[in-house]
């Protein structure tokens, strides 16, 4: 099948890929087996930890590095052969700053409209939105910007060409909550202008903010699909449980007869049930017998976070 | 051509902003050029002399202001024996010793000869060895002033061409101004592209459509125009504080120092982009810079090294801008008398950069 940038609007498509980083081939590979892609206007979500693989998928895609096996285009533009074109569509912002600290807002701007031919002038509708939380900075040196304002100005020096295609690799780790939020938002926003993004984040609860996901672990894709998708594969029964002990609770709650899985989540265990003939009641009685006078049992609905642990335990 | 300008207007602007590099940009030609040529002086002055006169006649009174007129002894002590004289040389008070005998002034009215006896500290080779030379020459001299010795039929006679002073510093300026440029030239250049490899600004870079070529040469021009106005500034302070103008034309020296400049960026481009943080960078810099240096000829002229050290001299880019900078500031030489200079210069400032374009592999 010949992939072309019109077709069905996919933007990226990733067939196949693998990539080992060691030199003859062998050891831990990085990325296995990996297909997806991504549409026109899309904003799709690799979720996954570190180590899964995220970032290698990125410099593959930003023709940084050369994949291993299997094959992936941009803009229907194969990676390994016509990497400079697709640099010249592509946005791409690396997991960590890497913007000129020594420049100010403005310069880093006008510095990277040059290097991709373009000026922000023709551009400047594009990043509006972002830039007016910069403009009252753009005389500062980027490297004294807040975390937030650096991931806005990365986001804004990415946009600046006006890309058709936005690779953001981990845009909002080590960002406040609140900033977090704005980002996604004008993330939201981006897509509508028909911009193709590609976004990863380590963070479990962004992942309802994508139009697709793909679920990443130890370099597989372990599921693709909308969330909401994503959540009603789930099939187990899911409870949440709580007590004052909450440290020897989880120890417990594994190794009671019924239980398939459990794991620490926020303020309480995600208790998974083996089979959903399970009588929850029996649930608490084995507590009391452990002394979990304060027990408080639930039924919640899946996340993606379940989801992942779900597939993970495979 | 746009791109370009602006990746330069970039470069300035973080050597400009940079808190420590443009004051050591021009402080170190101005130290350099104005310690270093008194300190790498292998001139001996303030050689420390005791003097033992047995005689205490005119004739030895003469020879004894003579020798302290030279310039090059200190008086120490005037000792009434030998045996005195040598305690102070044991207790290093004195360098060397001269002691004339009782009957000195006879001996040489009578017979047209006498003794004279020397005997100089080894322990600083060169100091003991250089003074007991001296002293010879002193001798000699005051020998034929006073018309006594055998006359030799043809007497030598020696001339000094292009430094007739023997004026060390002027001999060592050039060389240093040489140094000065490959320090700029190699180790900025060395650091930078490392750096943006740190700061994590070259990924940046490389998913720009930007070539290769263009990139780097926006790495390259910044420090040869820094190059450029190191050796302005140095050819000045070298005229404040020595006097010292090149006998030969601005012109050459320039052309030069172009060419020169491009070799040691390519060599510090290349080692930068096969080191992935600064501090392998500089070691890397370093030890080539002190092989360059050590080999070149700046502080110990190449011809007393031995043979295969001086071969291995002849792949070394500083040895030769050395050279050039010396014909060219003492002796007045021109291109066209420094033909194998200049092709050597090129063809290093060519292997380097292919080097460097080599190692920094913009795809992979």
């Amino acid at each position: 099948m010949n992939v072309t940038a019109n077709d069905n609007n996919t933007m990226i498509t990733v067939r196949n890929l693998s990539k080992t980083y060691s030199r003859k081939g062998v050891g831990e590979p990085a990325l296995q087996n990996v297909s997806l892609a991504v549409k026109a206007g899309e904003l799709f979500g690799l979720i996954g930890p570190d180590g899964a693989g995220k970032t290698t998928l990125f410099r593959i895609l930003a023709t940084l590095l050369l994949p291993g096996e299997g094959e992936a285009t941009v803009c229907g533009l194969d990676v390994v052969t016509r990497w400079r074109e697709i640099r010249a569509r592509t946005g791409y912002m690396p997991g960590r700053f890497s913007l000129y600290q020594d420049l100010s807002v403005e310069e880093n701007l006008a510095f990277f409209a040059t290097v991709f031919s373009a000026s922000i002038k023709e551009n400047y509708e594009l990043i509006r939105d972002i830039y007016v939380h910069l403009e009252p900075f753009k005389n500062r040196r980027a490297g004294k910007l807040s975390g937030g304002m650096k991931q806005k100005l990365a986001l804004c020096c990415a946009l600046i060409h006006r890309p058709d295609v936005l690779l953001l690799d981990e845009p909002t780790t080590g960002v406040d909550p609140v900033s977090r939020v704005e980002f996604w938002d004008m993330l939201g926003r981006l897509k509508q202008q028909g911009i193709a993004i590609l976004v990863s984040t380590p963070y479990m609860d962004e992942a309802s903010r994508c139009d697709r996901i793909a679920l990443m672990r130890s370099g597989r894709c372990l599921a693709t699909g909308t969330p909401a998708r994503i959540c009603q594969s789930y099939k187990r029964p899911l409870y949440s449980v709580r007590s004052s002990r909450m440290y020897p609770l989880l120890g417990h709650l594994r190794s009671w007869a019924g239980a398939h899985s459990c794991y620490a989540f926020g303020h309480s265990h995600h208790l998974a049930l083996k089979d959903s003939a399970t009588d929850i009641a029996s649930l608490e009685t084995y507590l009391k017998e452990k002394g979990y006078t304060d027990a408080l049992i639930q039924p919640v609905e899946p996340g993606v976070e379940d989801c992942f642990m779900e597939l993970g335990n495979d | 051509m746009k791109a370009l300008r602006y990746l330069l207007e970039k470069e300035f602007k973080q050597i400009m902003r940079d808190r420590f590099l443009p004051k050591i940009i021009f402080i170190m030609p101005v130290l350099q050029l104005a310690i270093l040529p008194f300190a790498a002086n292998f001139e001996m002055r303030n050689i420390y002399i005791g003097i033992v006169d047995n005689d205490r006649s005119v004739c030895s009174q003469r020879l004894t202001g003579k020798i302290l007129s030279s310039g090059y002894f200190k008086l120490t002590d005037i000792s009434p024996g030998y045996e005195e004289g040598l305690t102070s040389v044991e207790k290093d008070i004195s360098d060397i010793l001269i002691e004339i005998p009782a009957g000195f002034e006879k001996d040489l009215g009578k017979e047209g000869k006498a003794q004279v006896l020397i005997a100089a500290n080894a322990i600083n080779g060169t100091k003991g060895g250089l003074g007991y030379s001296y002293l010879s020459t002193i001798i000699q001299d005051f020998n034929s002033d006073s018309g006594y010795g055998v006359r030799t039929a043809g007497s030598i006679t020696s001339k000094h061409l292009y430094n007739p002073h023997l004026n060390y510093k002027n001999y060592m300026v050039p060389g240093i101004m040489a140094f000065l440029l490959t320090l700029i030239g190699g180790f900025l250049s060395a650091l930078n592209i490392v750096s943006e490899k740190e700061k994590g600004t070259i990924e940046q870079i490389n998913v720009t459509p930007l070539p290769k070529s263009l990139f780097l040469l926006s790495k390259l021009i910044p420090f040869w125009i820094i190059g450029f106005i190191l050796l302005t500034i140095g050819m000045i302070i070298t005229w404040l504080i020595y006097g010292l103008i090149p006998a030969g034309s601005f012109g050459t020296i320039y052309l030069f120092a172009a060419i020169y400049l491009i070799a040691f960026t390519g060599l510090g481009l290349a080692i930068s982009s096969i080191s992935s943080n600064q501090q392998q960078a500089m070691f890397t810099a370093f030890f080539f810079m002190i092989i360059f240096a050590l080999m070149s000829g700046l502080f110990t002229p190449v011809s007393s090294m031995p043979e295969w050290a001086q071969k291995l001299t002849l792949f070394n880019p500083l040895r030769y801008f050395v050279d050039v900078m010396r014909m060219v500031y003492l002796k007045g030489s021109r291109l066209s008398d420094l033909p194998v200079h200049f092709f050597v210069i090129c063809l290093f400032a060519i292997f380097f950069n292919a080097l460097a374009v080599i190692g920094y592999r913009k795809s992979n």
